[in-house]
């Protein structure tokens, strides 16, 4: 074979590998994006945590060295920038300042647009956006530490330096000698210090955050603070001092520069000494590009214990000493292989009710073996369903994780203070929901800091702090997750709303309760803002925040103080694939209604079911009429039952309107697997999917809201 | 199969793929025989209770659980006027694999599988009367003394006249 074509075919060969990794690095720079700035929105300028600068530059870092493998050059220019910077903050070459903040928050955004352009959504970053911020990146990099206070920190901050005592006493006790060294040893910032004695000198190189006086200090209890010498070697722009090159242990310069090569950060190369300190963070940073995310990365820690526990078949324990060491391994798989898990699991389930079924009729005494066995395939079908159930499960931290830097943002828009308090992140739920509760929640939050927050002042003047408070939390409660978004602001006002309600002409009484008035602004097009802002306020939202969750198969509820702020409480399903629902049987057929959207069952007497111009029929519960939709009709069946009276009346509360429906008898509560009807039919009029009940026949699930909706409709064309 | 084998070697995708064209499974209906590419088939089973879906056609007789996927069955008796619907224990439904869909079609029954050669198969001619509207039909091919007709059942299931897909995706 020629020298041509095998170049050929190896060129083919790693083309096609690129592609395929490019999702990869696609995924993993997202993660890290969201990382940094997890970690920037995390940051305490007055003292910044080394471990989390050196997350962020690791993240800059890995980004800037996969952008480069894969020849996307734009986002290794920007990412080149930050990662210069970031450098000089981690080496505490530099202070992290609000502005530095910004500027990195601000590229961590062109890089996302970036990114997004590459993977073939969005338009990307203007060109001059770009300059302009790698400008700024470029001027907060060339910048030094303010003021002599800075200088000084410069100066002491991780510096390498050489500390001489002595002269030490001959006659002075050994272990002077050995507490020195321990002295030392405390001081040391990185690794243990070099120590020569040389003749009544000792003489150690250390690398230390501490500053002159510091050391004397701690050395002081050991030694007469006047016999101790310290030389800096490495504080930037101090130049070792040449006149005593002969140290001796600084003289394998060469040597030093090959131990760390390409690492670019050998600039002292006169100190081999201190050979394995540059080399650290570069190497450490170099060799965590391929392996992955280092420990330290919040989102990995967050991951890592769910697949730890969902190998485990149980949740909900000790999550913070999972989370706290989370080294443990994640692996990356597509989502229709886990829903292709899920199915196979599903049909299990249903083999398996099915077997059980069959297996009653045997003799117990005889078959003894086959009853134990189907007991150990119950226990294990159960624990395996709930296993492959928590695979898609994720933390609520994936959607919660977003409202720091919103809130930061609208914060300063608005002119607010505002303090985010978050509970419960661990708390799991559907990937699904997760994705799909993404915005209904952030119309909650911007509502809650737009309306709910006032501003300093007028917080003051009601006697509260001016920073105001919202708190995100998450919590299981039996089936279901509860979400609450609740702020200490001024709360919603029950007489405004109503005023709003009469003037939109909504029917609307003074006798309603507050959770009545309050559903109210779930209306759409209804607002109480004064102003319209930008944020919110024009009354397109919360109804969408309301059909949204309805839609997940939740509800929303609001408590409200005036005064003392709005708690909106949202209850949704754990999962999407599940569903809580009430079988009922109607010429023969069986149907499934959603739990969630039943308010009662009962059978009305005959004397409560009228008739309304001859057409449509009401069913008179506790003086409320509702109107009665009989399911045979809707669906074209042959009932078992006619009159009203004999059947059972269901009543559904959909889109805030109560319906009756009429059906033969209720058979009993599930908890079914939705199945899309639609991936291999379609749509069906009334019908949102199916399920499999326990005997392997279909059963199809009522689409409550669609089959009021279209009662609704028909009586307003009746009226 | 010999003669495959040998060329395999050579080229075995282009093989494969013209010796699974001209393989058809044919069923009949009334006392007419059909013929669908075999490719197109998944399975075939015994008919069982359907649950049935409101306002659908007659001839979609519901939905059935095939291992936990929900598919539809369409009686093709009732939709081609052909034979008589009647349900017992000798009902044959194929299972077809038709745009990315599964799909179940209920037939008086299942002859075999047979492999024609492109030289067998004779264009249709067109009867803009007939049920069967002729842009389903591919051909009519024969075998010893049967007539086989054969339909492109892919388009078939995907055509609005089935009422089996949302004419939208299909677009």
């Amino acid at each position: 074979m020629s020298q041509s074509h095998s170049d050929t075919q190896a060129g083919d060969a790693s083309a096609f590998d690129m592609g395929q990794f490019h999702q990869v690095f696609f995924e993993e720079t997202v993660e890290h994006l969201d990382n940094m700035e997890m970690l920037l929105l995390g940051i305490d300028l007055d003292a910044p945590d080394a471990e989390d600068l050196n997350a962020i530059f690791r993240a800059a870092h890995s980004i800037k060295g996969g952008s480069g493998t894969f020849g996307f050059q734009d986002l290794a220019e920007v990412t080149h920038e930050l990662e210069t910077l970031l450098d000089r903050v981690r080496k505490q070459e530099l202070s992290m300042t609000r502005e530095m903040v910004d500027a990195l928050l601000a590229s961590r955004d062109v890089l996302g647009g970036l990114l997004g352009r590459h993977r073939g959504n969005g338009d990307g970053v203007p060109a001059e956006v770009i300059a302009e911020l790698v400008a700024r990146l470029r001027e907060l990099a060339a910048g030094t530490k303010s003021g002599g206070e800075a200088a000084q920190a410069a100066a002491v901050a991780g510096r390498k330096i050489v500390i001489e005592c002595g002269p030490i006493e001959a006659d002075a006790p050994p272990e002077l000698r050995e507490r020195l060294t321990a002295a030392l040893a405390g001081l040391a910032q990185q690794g243990s210090p070099t120590i020569e004695h040389d003749g009544a000198v000792l003489r150690a190189g250390v690398t230390t955050l501490a500053g002159d006086e510091e050391i004397r200090e701690s050395l002081g209890f050991v030694i007469d603070p006047a016999r101790v010498t310290i030389v800096n070697i490495a504080a930037a722009g101090t130049p070792a001092p040449a006149a005593d090159p002969g140290y001796g242990f600084f003289d394998d310069a060469p040597a030093s520069a090959a131990a760390a090569p390409g690492t670019g950060e050998a600039k002292d190369p006169g100190y081999g000494f201190f050979d394995a300190l540059p080399a650290q963070p570069a190497g450490a940073a170099a060799t965590d590009a391929p392996q992955g995310p280092p420990r330290s990365y919040g989102r990995r820690a967050t991951d890592a214990p769910d697949v730890v526990e969902a190998k485990a078949g149980r949740r909900g324990h000790d999550r913070n000493l999972v989370a706290a060491q989370s080294d443990a391994t994640t692996i990356r798989v597509g989502v229709d292989k886990v829903d292709q898990l899920i199915n196979l699991v599903g049909e299990l389930v249903i083999t398996q009710a099915m077997l059980v079924q069959k297996v009653n009729d045997v003799d117990a005494v005889q078959q003894q073996k086959l009853l134990n066995g189907m007991v150990d395939l119950e226990r294990n079908t159960r624990d395996l369903q709930e296993t492959v159930m928590s695979i898609r499960m994720m933390p609520m931290a994936f959607v919660f994780n977003r409202f720091p830097r919103m809130l930061r943002d609208l914060a300063a828009k608005l002119g607010k203070q505002i303090e985010l308090k978050t509970v419960g992140e661990q708390t799991e739920l559907d990937k699904g929901v997760i994705e799909k509760i993404s915005d209904p929640m952030t119309h909650l939050v911007r509502n809650a800091v737009d309306h709910g927050i006032e501003l300093p002042e007028a917080r003051i003047a009601a006697g509260k702090p001016a920073q105001g408070t919202l708190t995100l939390s998450a919590s299981h409660q039996g089936g279901n997750i509860v979400i609450e978004v609740a702020d200490d602001g001024a709360g919603l006002s029950r007489d405004r709303i109503l005023a709003k309600a009469m003037e939109r002409g909504l029917t609307v009484n003074d006798a309603m309760s507050d959770q009545e008035v309050f559903q109210l602004i779930f209306e759409a097009g209804f607002s109480t803002a004064e102003t319209v802002t930008d944020v919110s306020g024009r009354g397109v939202g919360m109804d969408v925040v309301k059909r949204n969750i309805h839609a997940l198969g939740g509800r929303v509820e609001i408590h409200s103080t005036a005064g003392r702020g709005t708690c909106i409480t949202v209850r949704l399903p754990l999962t999407l694939a599940i569903l809580d629902g009430l079988s009922v049987s109607v010429g023969g057929e069986m149907f499934i209604v959603p739990l969630t959207y039943i308010v009662e069952s009962l059978q009305p007497a005959a004397a409560e079911v009228r008739t309304v111009s001859g057409r449509g029929r009401v069913v008179q519960v506790r003086g409320e009429y509702l109107p009665l939709v009989a399911l045979h009709e809707v669906f074209g069946l042959r009932p078992e039952v006619t009159e009203v009276h004999k059947g059972i009346v269901v009543i559904l509360e959909t889109e805030g309107r109560k319906t009756a429906l009429f059906v033969d008898a209720l058979v009993g509560q599930h908890q079914v697997v939705i199945k899309s009807l639609e991936s291999n039919y379609r749509r069906v009029q009334g019908v949102s999917g199916a399920t499999i009940m326990g005997d392997g026949r279909v059963a199809l699930i009522l689409d409550a809201v669609a089959i009021a909706r279209d009662m609704q409709a028909a009586m307003a064309e009746a009226a | 199969m010999t003669q495959a084998a040998v060329h395999a070697g050579a080229a075995p995708g282009a093989v494969m793929a013209a010796q699974a064209n001209n393989e058809y499974l044919t069923f009949t209906l009334g006392k007419e025989e059909y013929g669908i590419e075999i490719l197109k088939v998944q399975e075939i089973r015994g008919y069982e209770a359907v649950t049935r879906i409101a306002n659908a056609p007659q001839f979609i007789k519901g939905v059935v659980n095939l291992r936990g996927i929900i598919v539809p069955i369409v009686d093709m008796r009732i939709k081609f006027n052909l034979g008589e619907a009647n349900y017992d224990q000798f009902t044959v439904v194929i299972i077809l694999n038709v745009a990315e869909r599964v799909v179940g079609m209920v037939v008086d029954g299942v002859s075999d599988v047979i492999q024609l050669a492109a030289e067998r198969i004779r264009p249709a001619p067109d009867f803009s009367s007939s049920s069967f509207d002729t842009k389903y039909i591919t051909g009519l091919g024969t075998m010893d003394d049967r007539m086989l007709i054969l339909v492109d059942i892919e388009k078939l299931m995907s055509g609005s006249d089935m009422a089996l897909m949302e004419q939208a995706t299909l677009q």
